[in-house]
C-alpha cells in the first residue's frame, strides 16, 4: 500500500501537507506524532471518511477512489477507530456481520458467521462472545470486536488509531502480541500513536509526523527514543517545575463517597483530601471513574452515600451552582460540548457561570458594559486570540477556547480547582500555558485536582498522586515514591484486590 | 454530498436565502394555480388586492395578524429554549375559555380593572396547560411534541363539552356557542366601526417586551443557553429544568393571549371555530421570523396577508383558498432550508 | 354495571376493535421503521391524510381497489422522500420538518380535493373492501369473526407486522436499519451509506403510513372526509414508544388501544346520558399520554434517534 502527496485543509488550517509513505507486506509501521500533527486526518483519508484535497492512495497496485469507505474495505483495508464504531444495543455478532452480506439478500446467515468468528478467534487469540450486546463489554473487549470485524472481512491491511489510549499496560502488551501474530501471517499493520515506548516496542518502522508533514522515517531497530522525541516535538520544551507554594489545610474532602453511574463508572467508597497549595494528580485508564469524580466536583452529581465536605462543613445541597458558590473553579473534560456553548458569543460564555451575580445583572436585566469589560479582561489576561468578545466561541481554536474556559475557572481566585484533562488535544504552546497557569494557581494556595490520562503530565505537575481503578481510589502517595512502571501496574488493578478483601 | 460549516455568514447571504425561500414558495403556488386552471399572475394580483388593496383589506390583514403574532411569539420563545411547544392551539382555547368564564358578567368590574384581570387569568390558564408537558419533559423525559399535540385534541373536545354544557348560550338556538362577553370585557376597536381592535396594539407591545426579555435579561440568555446546549448550560450552573418551566409558562401565556384577544377584541363569544389553526400557523410565523420576536410581527403580517388575500381571491377565481395553507407550509419548509444554507455550504465530494 | 363488562364478550366488539386497530397498525409500523433508522417522522399525520385521499381518489376515478392502495403508498413515499431529503442529507430539525410535512400534505390534499370535487355537498362513495371470510377459522367463537372475517387490508396489516419484524431481525437490510438508528458511524465504517438506509427507511415507512390512511377511506368507510385522520398519526407515535420500538409489542399496544377505543364507543351508548360524550372521545388521547409517561423512564430508544448524521463532521 502506498500514499502519495496527500494534502488536506480544514478552513484555513493545513492538516496534511504532501504526505507520502509506503507499507510493505507483513510490516508493522507506527505513525508517530503529537496531538494535532495530522495523524487521524491522514487515516480518515486513507479509509475514505474524508476526501483529500490532493494526492491519492494506492492499495495492492490499484488507486482507491476517494471518499469511499466501501472501496477501502473491498481493497482489504480495515480500520479500528479511536472512538469505536460499534452499536451498543446490537450484539457482537450483528456488529461484525453488518455490511458483509448483500443488503437485499433475504438471509443474514448468523450460523456460518458464528463459525467464521470462532475460526478467527482461535487463529489470532481474539476471544469474543458473539451473542453479547456490545454495550455490556469492557473497553478492551470492544477493541477486540473491532479487530475481529476487520479480519472477518479478510482485511490484509489493518489501521489502528491510538489503540492503547483506552487500555491498561497489560492489555496493550496483549494487543501488540496479537498484532505481531498478524504480521507473521503476512498482514500489514499501521498504528497511530504519540507514545514513544510503544512505538519502540511494537513497530518495524516509524513514520514521524509534525504539523501535518512527514518529518522523518526510521527503522525502529536503528533509532532511539531521543531521536524520535526530537523529530516529533521539533523543539525542546522544558518540563514545568513545581515551585514553592503556600501550603495549607484541607479545602475539600471526600469520605467514603459513592455515586450513581450517570457519568460512567460510579465512584465506589472514594476518600480523598485536596489541600491548599497542592496539586493532587489522578492517574488511571480512562473510564475507571474519573468521569464520576469530575462530575461530583463540578456539582453535576451528588454523593449517594458518604460525605463531601468543604473546609470542615459537610455539604447538603449540591449542584453546579452550589459548587460555583463554594468557590470551585471547574475545567471540564470536553470543552466543546460541556465547557462552552459554541453558538453563543465569547462574552456570553465568559459570564455564563455568573449571569445572576450582581456584577453582571441587576433585577434580571443584564449589564452589557460590565459583561463586555469582563470578557475583554479575560481575553487579555489569558492571551485568548479572538476577533472580538461578540464573536461566536465556535470560531476559536481549541487552545484559545480552553484559555477562555481556564480564565473563567480561575477568575476570582477559586480555593479549589478541578482540572479534567486540561491539555488534551492542545498544541505544545497551549499545553505549556495551561500548565503554567495551574502552577500559578497552586502557588497562590489553591487546592487542585488534576485528572489526566497522560502519566507524564501527572508526574510533571502533581505533588501527590492517586490511582483510580474501577471506581475505587488508591491511597495518595508522594510523586517521588513510585516509578511510572509501578503506577502502570496499579492502573491495571494491582493493589486494589486487597482493599476489597479487607 | 456533504455539508461544510460556514464560520461567519455574510450579511447578504443571510438576507438572500430567506428571499429565495419566499420565491420558491411562490413558484410552487404558481404550479398549483395552473393545476386549478387559472393564471398565476392574475391570481396573485387578486391575492395582493385582497390582502392590501383597500382600507378594508388592510385592516382585515392586521386583524388576522393579531392572533398570529401571539402564537408566533409563543412558539418563538419556546423553540429558542428547544421546548417544542406544538400546543399553542390548545393554549389559545384555554385563554378563550377563561375570557368567557370571567367576561360574561361573573365579575362586575369596570373595564380598566376587568380587562387586565381577564388577560392575566387567561395567561395563567395557558401557562398551566403547557406546564404539564414541560414537567413531564423535565421529570420523566416524555417528548413534549407528542404530548402538546395530543392535548390540542383533548382541549377542543373539552371546549366542545363546555359549549354544550355549562357555557352554552341558552339563546343560541342549539348552536354550540357561549354567551357574549359584557361590554366591560370587550377590547375597544381602534377605529370605530371597523374590526381592528386593541388586541393588535397589545400584540405589538408584547413582541417588543419579548424582544427585551430575550436580548437584555439574564433569563433570555439562560433560555438561549439551554436551547443551544443544555449540557453545557447545566454545567455552568444554569438550572435547566427551571428555565424550561419558565419558558413553558411564558410561551403558554402568550398563546393564551391570542384566545383572549380573539374573544374579547373580535368575536365577543367562544365557538368551536374560534381558531382556524392559529396555533399551527404560529409555528410557521415563528420559523419565518427566525425566532426573532420583532421579526414575528412582520412574518405574522405576511402569513395573515396570504390567508386574507387567498380568501378574497377564492371568491372570484376558481382556486380553492387552501392555496394559502399550502403556501404557508411550503414557506416553512423552504425557510428551514434557507436557514441551513446560511450556516452550511453544500459540497459535492 | 354488568352491561359494561358484557361488552368484552361480544364478537361485534372485537370485530370493531380489530377494524379500529388496522390503520393504527399500518401507521405504527411505518413510524417504527423510520425511528429504528434514526428518523422521527412527524409528517405521519399529514401523510395519513394524503394516503386516505389518494387511495380513495384513484378508486373514485375508476382504478381497482388494490391499485388504489398502491397509489396511496406511492403518495406517502413521495412525502417520505421530501421529509428524508430535508432531514437526512441536509440534517434539518426533524421536529420542524415533520410538522411542515404534516401541514403541507394536509393542505395539498384539501386543495386537490376542492379542485377535483369543486361543488359537492356530501362526499361521494366508492365500493370499498368487503370482509373476506376465511373458512373454518372464522367459525371459532368471538375470535373467529374478529380475526378471520375482516377485509383483506386488515389481513395485510397483520402481515405487515410479521414482515417488518422479520426484516428487522433476520435480514442484512434490517440489521443495517437498526444499526443506522443506533450508531450511524458503525454503518458508514462498514461501507454502507447511512443516507441511503435512512432515506429508504423513511420512504418505506411513509408508504405504510399512507396505506394506514387509505384503510380509513377504502375499508373502514367508503368516502373521504376532512378531519378524518383526527390525530391518529400522533397516537401512532405514542404507540411506537409504548411498544419499545418492537413490532410485536407495538401490535399488542395498537390492539389494546383500539379495544379501549371500541369500548368507549359502546360505553358511550350505555352511559352517554350521565357523562358527556366528549369525555369518552378524549380518552384515546389521554390514554396515549399516560402510555408515554408510563414507559418513558425505562424505554430503550434508538440511540441515534433525532440525531442527524453528518459524514466527516469535525
Amino acid at each position: 500500500m502506498r500514499l502519495t502527496g496527500i494534502t488536506k485543509r480544514f478552513a484555513g488550517l493545513v492538516a496534511n501537507d504532501d504526505i507520502s509513505f509506503a507499507l510493505g507486506q507483513g510490516e508493522i509501521v507506527a505513525l508517530l506524532g503529537e496531538n494535532g500533527a495530522g495523524k487521524t486526518t491522514l487515516m480518515n483519508i486513507l479509509f475514505g471518511h474524508y476526501v483529500a484535497d490532493a494526492g491519492y492512495v494506492e492499495a495492492f497496485g490499484k488507486i482507491l477512489p476517494p471518499g469511499d469507505p466501501k472501496a477501502a474495505l473491498d481493497a482489504g483495508i480495515g480500520m479500528v477507530h479511536q472512538h469505536f464504531t460499534l452499536a451498543d444495543n446490537l450484539t457482537v455478532l450483528d456488529n461484525i456481520v453488518l455490511g458483509t452480506r448483500r443488503l437485499f439478500s433475504p438471509r443474514l446467515d448468523r450460523a456460518s458467521a458464528r463459525k467464521k468468528i470462532a475460526a478467527i478467534a482461535s487463529d489470532f487469540g481474539l476471544a469474543v462472545d458473539p451473542g453479547r450486546p456490545v454495550g455490556t463489554l469492557a473497553v478492551g473487549e470492544r477493541q477486540r470486536v473491532e479487530i475481529v470485524k476487520a479480519l472477518y472481512r479478510d482485511a490484509r491491511v489493518l489501521i489502528l488509531d491510538e489503540p492503547t489510549a483506552v487500555l491498561t499496560p497489560g492489555e496493550a502488551a496483549a494487543l501488540f502480541s496479537t498484532l505481531r501474530a498478524m504480521a507473521a501471517r503476512g498482514l500489514s499493520v499501521i498504528f497511530i500513536s504519540h507514545k514513544l515506548n510503544e512505538v519502540m516496542a511494537a513497530s518495524d518502522r516509524v513514520v514521524v509526523l509534525r504539523g501535518g508533514r512527514v518529518v522523518g522515517e526510521r527503522r525502529t531497530a536503528e533509532t532511539s527514543r531521543e531521536d524520535l522525541a526530537h523529530l516529533m516535538v521539533g523543539r525542546e520544551v522544558p518540563p514545568p517545575r513545581l515551585g514553592e507554594a503556600m501550603r495549607g489545610g484541607a479545602r475539600l474532602r471526600l469520605d467514603g463517597v459513592t455515586t450513581d453511574d450517570s457519568h460512567g463508572t460510579p465512584l465506589d467508597h472514594v476518600s480523598l483530601e485536596l489541600r491548599s497549595g497542592e496539586i493532587t494528580g489522578v492517574a488511571g485508564v480512562s473510564g475507571n471513574g474519573q468521569g464520576s469524580l469530575a462530575a461530583l466536583l463540578s456539582g453535576l452529581i451528588a454523593p449517594v452515600s458518604g460525605t463531601l465536605s468543604l473546609g470542615d462543613a459537610p455539604v447538603r445541597r449540591w449542584s453546579p451552582r452550589a459548587a460555583l458558590g463554594a468557590g470551585i473553579g471547574r475545567i471540564p473534560e470536553d470543552r466543546h460540548t460541556v465547557g462552552a456553548i459554541g453558538d453563543m458569543s465569547v462574552a456570553e460564555n465568559a459570564v455564563l457561570e455568573r449571569l445572576r451575580d450582581r456584577r453582571f445583572s441587576r433585577a434580571g436585566f443584564l449589564r452589557a458594559d460590565a459583561i463586555r469589560d469582563h470578557a475583554a479582561g479575560l481575553i487579555e489576561g489569558y492571551q485568548v486570540k479572538c476577533p472580538s468578545p461578540e464573536a461566536r466561541i465556535r470560531l476559536l481554536s481549541g487552545g484559545n477556547m480552553q484559555k477562555l474556559i481556564l480564565g473563567r475557572a480561575l477568575d476570582g481566585d477559586p480555593s479549589v480547582i478541578l482540572a479534567s484533562q486540561p491539555t488534551r488535544g492542545l498544541d505544545v504552546g497551549a499545553v505549556a500555558y495551561v500548565q503554567q497557569q495551574l502552577l500559578a494557581a497552586r502557588a497562590r494556595g489553591a487546592a487542585i485536582l488534576l485528572i489526566s490520562e497522560d502519566l507524564d503530565e501527572i508526574f510533571a505537575l502533581s505533588d501527590r498522586i492517586c490511582v483510580m481503578f474501577r471506581g475505587r481510589m488508591s491511597e495518595p502517595f508522594d510523586r517521588a515514591s513510585k516509578t511510572p512502571a509501578a503506577i502502570g501496574a496499579m492502573m491495571a488493578g494491582q493493589g486494589f484486590e486487597t482493599e476489597q478483601a479487607a | 454530498m456533504r455539508l461544510e460549516a460556514i464560520d461567519a455568514p455574510s450579511t447578504p447571504t443571510t438576507l438572500l436565502y430567506p428571499v429565495g425561500a419566499v420565491l420558491v414558495t411562490f413558484v410552487v403556488a404558481s404550479g398549483l394555480v395552473m393545476m386549478a386552471g387559472a393564471s398565476p399572475l392574475a391570481v396573485f394580483v387578486l391575492v395582493a388586492r385582497g390582502a392590501a388593496g383597500s382600507q378594508f383589506a388592510l385592516l382585515e390583514t392586521l386583524t388576522r395578524a393579531t392572533p398570529l403574532i401571539f402564537t408566533g411569539l409563543a412558539v418563538a420563545v419556546a423553540f429558542r429554549a428547544r421546548l417544542w411547544n406544538i400546543g399553542a392551539e390548545a393554549q389559545l382555547y384555554a385563554g378563550a375559555v377563561v375570557t368567557v368564564v370571567l367576561g360574561t358578567g361573573a365579575l362586575p368590574l369596570p373595564a380598566p380593572l376587568l380587562l387586565p384581570l381577564i388577560a392575566v387569568s387567561a395567561m395563567l390558564a395557558g401557562a398551566l396547560l403547557l406546564l404539564g408537558p414541560a414537567l413531564l419533559k423535565t421529570r420523566f423525559g416524555v417528548d413534549e411534541v407528542v404530548t402538546t399535540l395530543l392535548l390540542n385534541f383533548v382541549m377542543i373536545l373539552f371546549v366542545s363539552m363546555l359549549l354544550e354544557g355549562v357555557l352554552k348560550d341558552p339563546t343560541g338556538l342549539g348552536w354550540p356557542q357561549s354567551q357574549r362577553v359584557i361590554a366591560e370585557a370587550r377590547l375597544p376597536r381602534i377605529i370605530e366601526g371597523k374590526r381592528l381592535h386593541w388586541g393588535f396594539i397589545v400584540a405589538i407591545v408584547s413582541a417588543f417586551i419579548i424582544w427585551v426579555v430575550m436580548k437584555k435579561t439574564a433569563l433570555g440568555t439562560e433560555m438561549r443557553a439551554v436551547g443551544h446546549n443544555a449540557e453545557a448550560a447545566r454545567f455552568a450552573g444554569i438550572p435547566v429544568g427551571t428555565v424550561i418551566v419558565k419558558t413553558a409558562l411564558l410561551s403558554g401565556g402568550l398563546a393564551a393571549l391570542a384566545g383572549f384577544s380573539e374573544v374579547s377584541g373580535l368575536k365577543g363569544n367562544l365557538t368551536l371555530d374560534l381558531s382556524p389553526g392559529f396555533g399551527y400557523s404560529g409555528i410557521v410565523v415563528a420559523m419565518l421570523a427566525l425566532l426573532n420576536p420583532v421579526g414575528v410581527v412582520f412574518s405574522a403580517l405576511f402569513v395573515a396577508a396570504i390567508f386574507v388575500g387567498a380568501d378574497a381571491m377564492s371568491r372570484s377565481a376558481q382556486v380553492p383558498s387552501y392555496i394559502a395553507d399550502v403556501m404557508v407550509a411550503t414557506a416553512l419548509l423552504t425557510m428551514v432550508v434557507a436557514v441551513m444554507l446560511t450556516r452550511y455550504r453544500i459540497r459535492r465530494r | 354495571m354488568m352491561e359494561a363488562f358484557e361488552i368484552f364478550l361480544s364478537a361485534s366488539f372485537w370485530v370493531a376493535a380489530i377494524r379500529i386497530a388496522s390503520p393504527l397498525i399500518f401507521a405504527t409500523m411505518g413510524e417504527l421503521v423510520c425511528e429504528r433508522a434514526g428518523v422521527l417522522n412527524l409528517g405521519i399525520e399529514g401523510i395519513m391524510v394524503s394516503g386516505a385521499f389518494a387511495g380513495w381518489l384513484a378508486v373514485y376515478l375508476g382504478a381497482d381497489l388494490w391499485t388504489g392502495v398502491a397509489v396511496a403508498a406511492l403518495t406517502g413515499m413521495a412525502f417520505g422522500l421530501l421529509h428524508a431529503a430535508l432531514t437526512v442529507p441536509l440534517g434539518l430539525s426533524q421536529h420542524v420538518v415533520g410538522i411542515g410535512i404534516t401541514l403541507l400534505a394536509t393542505s395539498l390534499t384539501y386543495f386537490t380535493y376542492r379542485i377535483v370535487l369543486p361543488e359537492v355537498t356530501s362526499p361521494p362513495k366508492i365500493a370499498a373492501f368487503q370482509p373476506l371470510k376465511i373458512p373454518v377459522l372464522s367459525d371459532i367463537p368471538v375470535i373467529g369473526p374478529a380475526l378471520f372475517n375482516q377485509t383483506p387490508l386488515t389481513y395485510l396489516a397483520f402481515a405487515t407486522v410479521a414482515i417488518v419484524a422479520w426484516v428487522l431481525a433476520r435480514t442484512p437490510l434490517g440489521l443495517a436499519i437498526r444499526a443506522a438508528g443506533e450508531n450511524p458511524s458503525a454503518v458508514e465504517a462498514q461501507g454502507i451509506s447511512v443516507t441511503g438506509i435512512r432515506v429508504g427507511a423513511v420512504m418505506a415507512g411513509s408508504g405504510l403510513m399512507a396505506v394506514g390512511g387509505a384503510f380509513l377511506t377504502m375499508s373502514a368507510f367508503d368516502s373521504f372526509f376532512f378531519e378524518m385522520v383526527n390525530g391518529r398519526g400522533w397516537i401512532c407515535i405514542a404507540l411506537v414508544v409504548f411498544g419499545s420500538w418492537r413490532p410485536g409489542k407495538a401490535l399488542v399496544g395498537a390492539i389494546l388501544f383500539a379495544a379501549f377505543d371500541a369500548y368507549q364507543i359502546r360505553l358511550q351508548q350505555i352511559a352517554g346520558d350521565v357523562v358527556p360524550y366528549q369525555v369518552f372521545l378524549m380518552m384515546p388521547y389521554l390514554l396515549s399520554i399516560a402510555a408515554l409517561v408510563l414507559v418513558a423512564r425505562r424505554a430503550t430508544y434508538p440511540r441515534a434517534l433525532m440525531i442527524p448524521y453528518r459524514k466527516g463532521e469535525r
